[in-house]
This record gives structure tokens, C-alpha cells and sequence, in this order.
């Protein structure tokens, strides 16, 4: 029965990482905008093929 | 179908296969596609160069006409001055900068597209990324390959210029007590979820088999859960209770509080000392429902703006002349005595003299009233009209925060944040509620140390403050007014926030504004006095009308509605601030003003706007234009004037008292010749008398009363258009069912007060039991969430059956 311990760290942890995940997901802004990336995504297939053609402008 | 490959698209029908608009004027080929104008070809040509016709591919047509846009290329000069840009720029690092620029346009997925492809036209470009609700997109690009001023030129030049304006250069919005909420939220439900795994052991008997080492574990796991509910999630609540007892006031989070630091002080004295279970879950339920509560109160309308002032739409840069040599300067560095250029569909900017041009000014802004003003040299011209026609050269009088209307925001009411004034409901109550709870806790505590149970005593005392911590009282507030909110939104009335629906509850006096709030255009009346009008002449005018956008011609266009328009042989010719001019079957017809056309300027009514219609220098007659009332207004206001008074406040001369009088009855008090400033004093008067003023107004010379009164709602014809600082937006089209509105605000309260007695009823049967110390952490496991959980579904379902029963809301859900 003694498992449970090692369970229940485990269950802490996962859920931990699960908060820690959604606060990193919330300062990143994934929230702010929910409409404008169901847009987006419809036109990303395209754009990759064109940026072969062209060279990637991005740099740091 | 085989005679269709023969006929040819006509040349009238072509579609431009920039912005889709048919091409009238001028069709112009390139490249094999037709254009309407310079503008739509130029921007195909940049974007073809660069390989991004894409663009027309996501979606027909997506441009936006370039007719309207003026070429002026100095236009964007003031974006090289270094306070202006390091007042845009969100954030700069080495050669690196962000800037986020609102742009209007952006209206589809070629928008989006185009603007994240930004990179492909000017590699100085880093990325762009839209937020399409807000019309905003954020670009990143390199300061030292591309300056900010060729960035929004390039930005033009594809047809999306951004929009700039004062406000932008004022502070950055902050923002960020909506996440914070968010993540107090997040660890509550976090805890709490978790706390209720590890205690569901102790309510079953199966958790002896565990034996005693594990249920220490779950305890002493659930005061370790506890802590980050105690110390970050329920903060605000110390906060808030903290603040009130300061004002020797009693809110609703003051027995709150008191029961969160009860609850966690006894379950820690209970987990170590008595080695008992202790109350934790509890404590992670309450903060996660009050939470909950708390977020739904808080819906905002992100793509509403309800504190904008003058600052929002008034131009960033201005023409200044110098020695004949024209720049575009900062309108914070314009001077009074500066000589400035104002240009067609151009602000202006302060009040000025006019030096020279002729004037003919839209206030529609201001007044809401769309038909120019025009001026002569010499007079002076208030800020916030736009010029319509040719350039303007101005002498400047004031500094723009000191014009005639500007001004308005020097007011001690524009200082002060609007005070919440009026105490709750839930607060009123609580104040009392707190008292007795303390009053029964202490009564139980003396008589059970009176019978010499001293720990029974501390334990009834305890388990009163903890059953009575008046969970699902407050939750019945937030939830009403959150609801309400929600079917006020449905309802296209927009609340800044749930404090205005108690506010609006309790108003028993409306004020309104005239022009533009009751008066529509779009419900404008035409009348025609002079000869009548034979089909012929009607098709005339309606042709001649057809050509020009001025507000009067479209009031006569659409009066014209159903007639067929002549075929003209010659252009309209329209002279800005006179009228219209054509030949037709070898006549001279003219249609405008009295001295345009030579007419008799005596004998004419009053209250509108005349326009004649001549042929050959022989006047047949005049259109009356007056602008009408909105749909369902007589009504409106005569249902809100059984119960409240009712003022009328115009800007106009008082021609139109006799009708209006007749509309709305003798009870509705009129003023009119009101100042901007007049407005602001008449509420200001009202409310020293204690009046609880409702203020309906629709343009910046409102803004003023709107401010001052204890709720302004702004009236617009399109929500996300402009309109003045106020506490809700709503749209001019739902104005009939304004009172339907203030009664709901009433009915809301009613449920607010039904559900505080629904979680007394469950108070009552709580503090039966904690008296006699008979409370359990099992007994605070089931009726805490039920209390919770029966006021929620109760409220909500109240509310929005009442609002769909009244017809606020076409559906239940």
C-alpha cells in the first residue's frame, strides 16, 4: 500500500506541470486571441511552399 | 448555352479585381484584370512584383478602394520626429522594434495573409502578426534597414494604412488584472481539485484500511494545497475587506474574509493539534466558486473602447505653413498663432481662424448632425469638424486642448474616475449580515462556556463563522449581474462593466440629447413645397442626387426611392457647399442652396435644410429636410416619463419645440441652445439636487454630461465606430427598447434579492447545526457546493427566461 505515496507524488507533479503549462500558455498570450490562428491555419500549407522560392527574410 | 461566350462582359458591369467595386468611371487594364482606379492597380503591381498574388486567391477581391485615399506623400513626415516614434513603438532593442498599428481595413484572410507576409516586401520587415478582432497587427522589423515612416508608407502603399491618432502617443493601456484573475482562478481549481482527491478517504469508512500514517499524509497534503489558495488566490478579498473597514464601511468581503481566515485558522489548529481533518477542501471549494463568480461579473468587450475622448480621433500630425513652405508637425508641438493647412476629409485640429479657402465643415462628429456647416474668411471654425472640399489655410486661436469642445475635458469631472456612488445592494446587506453572524457566533460561544463546555463553545463559534461565510451570497450577485450583462450584450446595449446595471436600477432621471440620438438621418423626412413635381423632373433629380454623397442628396436619393433615374448627356457637376449642376435636353438644372440657385430667401420654414430645385434660373420649388426621429422614440420616452422625469437637451434653436412638445407631451422638459458646456452643468445641477441622472447622448458634445451624470450610455449607429466616453455603448438601432432595459435592470435586482433569500435559507439550516456544534467537514463538503451551485443555476435560469420572455433575448439560450 505504501505505492500510494509514489502516486501521489506523481499526481502532484503531473498536475503541477499541467498549471505550470497553462500559465506559461496564458503569458504567452494564447488566449488573447482566439480567432485570428483558425484563419491562419487554413493558409499555412501554401506559404511554406512559397517560402522555398524565397529566401527566409528571418534573422535575428 | 451556346450564345453566352459572344457576349462580352459590358463595360459598366466590370468588377475592379482589386476591391471588387463595379469600375464607373474608368477601367483601367494591366496585366490582363481590370482596376477602378490608380490606386487598386498600384497596389496589384507591388504585390505582383514581390510574388504575393496569393492575396487574391484567399479570398474575391479583398482590396479596399484607393479612390478615397489621398497621395500626399509628405503626409507620414511627423513619423520621423524622434518623441513621436518612441511614443508608438511598443518595444525596442538594438536594431530590433515593435510596433502594434490598429488598421480598420483589415476585414478578411487575405488581410491577415498579406499582412504576416510583410517580410516578402521589404526585408527590413522582421514578421507581422494580425489580431483580427482587434484590427491590430504587430510588426517587428529592423530600425536601421527600415525607418518607421517607410514602414507605414509601405503599409499604405498595399492599402492598409494604419490609423494614428492622438491617443496612441498618450500612455500605454495597461492591462492585466483579467490575467491575474485568471490565474488566481487557475491555482484555486487547481488546489481544490486536488484537496478533494485526498480527502475523499475520510468520508468513507473504507479509509480506515488506509490507517492513521495515511490519512496524516492527505492532511498535512491538503494544508500544503491550502497555502497558495490562502495567500495568492483569496487576496483580493483581504484586499477589498481591508479597504472597506478602512471606510468604516461593511462590504460583501468583509464576512468573506472573516470566513477564509476562520476556516484556514481552525483547520490548521485542527489538522495539528486534534490531529483532525480540518476544513481545507472546503476552503479550495469556496475560493474556486467565488472565483468563478468573480470572472463571469467581469466580461468586457475587448473590441469596444468606452473611455475614448477627443484624443482618440484627432489627427497626430498636422500641415503647418512656414514662409509658403508647407510641414507635417506633431499636433503636441502646434502653437497658437501657427498658421496650418487643412485638406479635404481632414480634422481640424484646434479652433482657428479661416485665413483662406472656403470652408464647409461635417460636425457629425460633434453634433451628430451630418449636413456641413460652411464658413466664411474671417470666422472662426471649432475643432473636431472635418473639412469637406478644397484646402483650407487657418489661422490657429487655441491650443487643441483648449478649444471650444476640447475643453470640455479640462473639467474637474474628467479628473476625477466616476465615483461608484451608490452602495450596492449586496453591500448594504452584508454590512447588516456580518453584524449578526458575529452577534449569533458570540451568543453560541457564551452559552456554551455559560454551561461549562468551553471547547464546544470555541467549536460552535468557529462553525458559525465558517457555515455562515456567506458563500452563495456572494455568488448570487455576481452571477445575476454577470448574466445580465451577457443578455444586455445580446440586446446590443454594451455595459462598461456589471456596477451599471445596480446604477441604471436605480436612475429617476433621463436626460437626452436631440440630433443625433433621437433624430436619425436615416430617418430623415422630406418634404417638397413649389409646384409638383412631374415624373420626369423626379427621375431629374433623382439622377443628379444619385451622383453626389452629400448628406442631403442621399436623404433626397433615398425620399426618390422606386423612381428611374434619367440618362444624363453631361456630368453632375457638384460645387462643394452650393450644390449640384447639369444640363439636361439643353437646360441649366441646378439643385442647392438659395443663393446658389437665386431664390428668395423669405417666407421659408425654419428647423431643416432647404434645398431648390431650379431650371433655367426659374425656382419650381424647394425639398424641407428635417431630420426624423428614431423608430419606437415617441414611445420610448413616453414609457420612461410615466415613471421618471424626462429632459430633452439640444444644441439647436428652439424651432422645434412645438413639435417635439406634440411628440412627446407636455410632461418632457426641453432646453435648448446648449453649449457642450450647458450640458455638462444641466446634469451637474440635477444631480446636486440628488437626482439619479441617466445620460442618452451620441457625439464628443456630449461627452461632457455623459461624464458627469451617474450613467451615460453612448448611442451609435455602428458599434465599434466612435463614440464618446461612457459607461455603455448602445446601438442606435435598440434605442425603442430602452425601457425595457431600465425595467430589467430592476427586475435583476428583484432576483438578486430572491436569491439572497434562497442562501439565507441554507444560512439559517447551517447555523441550526453549527450552534450546537454539530458541523462537520463532511456537513461543510455537501452543503457548501449545494448552496453554491442551487443559487447559480438559479439566478441564471431566472434571468435569461425573464429576458427572453420580455423579448430582450430571441432565444433561451
Amino acid at each position: 500500500m505504501e505505492v500510494i505515496f509514489i502516486l501521489i507524488a506523481i499526481s502532484l507533479i503531473l498536475a503541477g506541470t499541467f498549471l505550470f503549462l497553462f500559465f506559461r500558455a496564458m503569458k504567452g498570450g494564447q488566449f488573447e486571441d482566439s480567432h485570428t490562428p483558425a484563419i491562419r491555419i487554413l493558409f499555412d500549407n501554401e506559404q511554406k511552399t512559397k517560402e522555398k522560392k524565397v529566401p527566409s527574410t528571418k534573422s535575428k | 448555352m451556346p450564345n453566352l461566350p459572344n457576349i462580352l462582359p459590358d463595360k459598366q458591369t466590370s468588377i475592379c479585381y482589386h476591391c471588387g467595386e463595379d469600375c464607373k468611371d474608368e477601367i483601367l487594364h494591366y496585366d490582363d484584370k481590370d482596376f477602378c482606379c490608380t490606386g487598386c492597380q498600384l497596389v496589384y503591381e507591388v504585390l505582383s512584383e514581390n510574388n504575393l498574388c496569393n492575396y487574391y486567391d484567399i479570398a474575391d477581391n479583398p482590396g479596399i478602394s484607393q479612390k478615397a485615399v489621398s497621395g500626399r506623400e509628405n503626409r507620414f513626415d511627423y513619423l520621423d520626429d524622434e518623441d513621436v516614434i518612441n511614443k508608438l513603438i511598443d518595444f525596442q532593442n538594438g536594431g530590433e522594434t515593435h510596433i502594434t498599428f490598429t488598421i480598420p481595413f483589415i476585414h478578411c484572410a487575405s488581410c491577415i495573409w498579406l499582412l504576416e507576409n510583410l517580410h516578402k516586401l521589404n526585408p527590413g520587415v522582421i514578421s507581422g502578426r494580425v489580431d483580427f478582432i482587434k484590427k491590430k497587427v504587430q510588426v517587428k522589423f529592423l530600425q536601421h534597414k527600415i525607418s518607421l515612416k517607410e514602414l507605414v508608407q509601405l503599409l499604405s502603399r498595399i492599402g492598409y494604412e494604419p490609423l494614428i491618432n492622438l491617443a496612441d502617443t498618450e500612455k500605454k493601456q495597461v492591462k492585466g488584472t483579467d490575467k491575474k484573475l485568471i490565474s488566481k482562478l487557475a491555482v484555486a481549481g487547481f488546489c481544490f481539485g486536488n484537496m478533494m482527491l485526498f480527502s475523499l478517504p475520510e468520508y468513507f469508512s473504507e479509509a480506515e484500511l488506509l490507517g492513521e500514517g495515511f490519512k496524516k499524509t492527505f492532511n498535512y497534503l491538503n494544508v500544503f494545497l491550502a497555502l497558495p489558495v490562502f495567500f495568492y488566490s483569496a487576496t483580493d478579498y483581504y484586499r477589498s475587506a481591508w479597504l472597506s473597514i478602512q471606510n468604516k464601511a461593511v462590504n460583501m468581503d468583509v464576512p468573506i474574509a472573516i470566513g477564509i481566515v476562520t476556516l484556514f485558522t481552525y483547520s490548521l489548529y485542527d489538522i495539528f493539534i486534534l490531529g483532525n481533518e480540518g476544513y481545507m477542501d472546503t476552503l479550495g471549494g469556496l475560493l474556486f466558486f467565488l472565483l468563478i463568480g468573480k470572472y463571469y461579473q467581469q466580461k468586457t468587450y475587448d473590441t469596444l473602447s468606452f473611455d475614448r475622448d477627443y484624443k482618440s480621433y484627432f489627427p497626430i500630425a498636422v500641415t503647418r505653413v512656414v514662409k509658403d513652405e508647407e510641414e507635417v508637425i506633431p499636433l503636441m508641438k502646434l502653437h497658437v498663432g501657427d498658421i496650418i493647412r487643412v485638406r479635404d476629409s481632414e480634422l481640424i485640429p484646434a479652433d482657428c481662424i479661416l485665413l483662406e479657402g472656403e470652408a464647409y465643415i461635417d460636425y457629425s462628429f460633434v453634433t451628430g448632425e451630418e449636413v456641413p456647416v460652411s464658413r466664411k474668411k474671417g470666422e472662426l471654425i471649432y475643432a473636431g469638424g472635418r473639412q469637406k472640399g478644397k484646402a483650407l489655410t487657418l489661422a490657429v486661436q487655441k491650443s487643441p486642448s483648449q478649444g471650444y469642445l476640447t475643453d470640455l475635458w479640462n473639467n474637474e469631472s474628467f479628473d476625477k474616475e466616476k465615483a461608484q456612488g451608490l452602495e450596492s445592494l449586496a453591500n448594504r446587506i452584508s454590512g447588516k449580515f456580518t453584524f449578526i453572524v458575529l452577534f449569533i457566533a458570540l451568543a453560541s460561544l457564551i452559552f456554551w462556556v455559560w454551561t461549562g463546555q468551553a471547547s464546544m463553545g470555541v467549536l460552535a463559534f468557529t462553525s458559525v463563522l465558517i457555515i455562515t461565510c456567506p458563500c452563495a451570497l456572494a455568488m448570487s450577485t455576481p452571477f445575476t449581474l454577470g448574466n445580465t450583462l451577457r443578455v444586455f450584450g445580446q440586446g446590443k446595449l454594451y455595459l462598461k462593466n456589471a456596477h451599471v446595471i445596480e446604477k441604471l436600477a436605480k436612475i429617476d432621471t433621463v436626460i437626452f440629447d436631440k440630433t443625433g440620438t433621437l433624430t436619425a438621418p436615416s430617418q430623415a423626412t422630406v418634404d417638397y413645397v413649389g409646384e409638383s413635381l412631374s415624373n420626369e423632373s423626379k427621375s431629374l433629380v433623382k439622377a443628379m442626387v444619385n451622383q453626389s454623397n452629400h448628406a442631403l442628396s442621399n436623404r433626397i436619393n433615398a425620399w426618390l426611392e422606386g423612381v428611374r433615374a434619367v440618362s444624363l448627356q453631361e456630368d453632375v457637376e457638384e460645387i462643394t457647399g452650393k450644390g449640384l449642376k447639369t444640363r439636361y435636353k439643353s437646360q441649366e438644372i441646378k439643385l442647392g442652396s438659395a443663393e446658389f440657385v437665386g431664390a428668395d430667401q423669405r417666407n421659408l420654414p425654419d428647423g431643416g435644410n432647404i434645398v431648390f430645385f431650379a431650371v433655367d434660373e426659374t425656382v419650381l420649388g424647394y425639398f424641407f429636410i428635417q431630420s426624423g426621429l428614431r423608430q419606437g422614440v415617441d414611445q420610448v420616452i413616453s414609457s420612461i416619463h410615466q415613471e421618471k422625469e424626462v429632459y430633452l437637451l439640444s444644441g439647436d434653436q428652439d424651432h422645434e419645440r412645438h413639435n417635439l412638445q406634440k411628440v412627446f407631451g407636455r410632461g418632457v422638459q426641453m432646453v435648448f441652445n446648449q453649449s457642450p458646456k450647458d450640458k455638462l452643468s444641466f446634469v451637474k445641477r440635477l444631480n446636486h439636487e440628488g437626482r439619479q441622472t441617466l445620460m442618452v447622448g451620441d457625439g464628443l458634445n456630449d461627452a461632457g454630461a455623459l461624464r458627469e451624470s451617474k450613467v451615460g450610455i453612448a448611442i451609435t449607429d455602428r458599434v465599434t465606430n466612435f463614440s464618446p466616453a461612457s459607461d455603455a455603448i448602445m446601438d442606435a438601432g435598440m434605442i425603442n427598447k430602452l425601457s425595457d432595459f431600465l425595467d430589467f435592470t430592476k427586475t435583476s435586482r428583484n432576483i438578486i434579492k430572491a436569491s439572497f433569500g434562497l442562501s439565507f435559507t441554507y444560512n439559517i439550516v447551517g447555523v441550526y447545526f453549527a450552534v450546537q456544534g454539530l458541523v462537520s467537514p463532511l456537513f461543510c463538503a455537501i452543503l457548501m457546493p449545494i448552496s453554491s451551485i442551487s443559487v447559480v443555476v438559479f439566478t441564471t435560469l431566472t434571468i435569461n427566461y425573464l429576458a427572453y420572455k420580455r423579448g430582450l433575448k430571441p432565444k433561451i439560450w
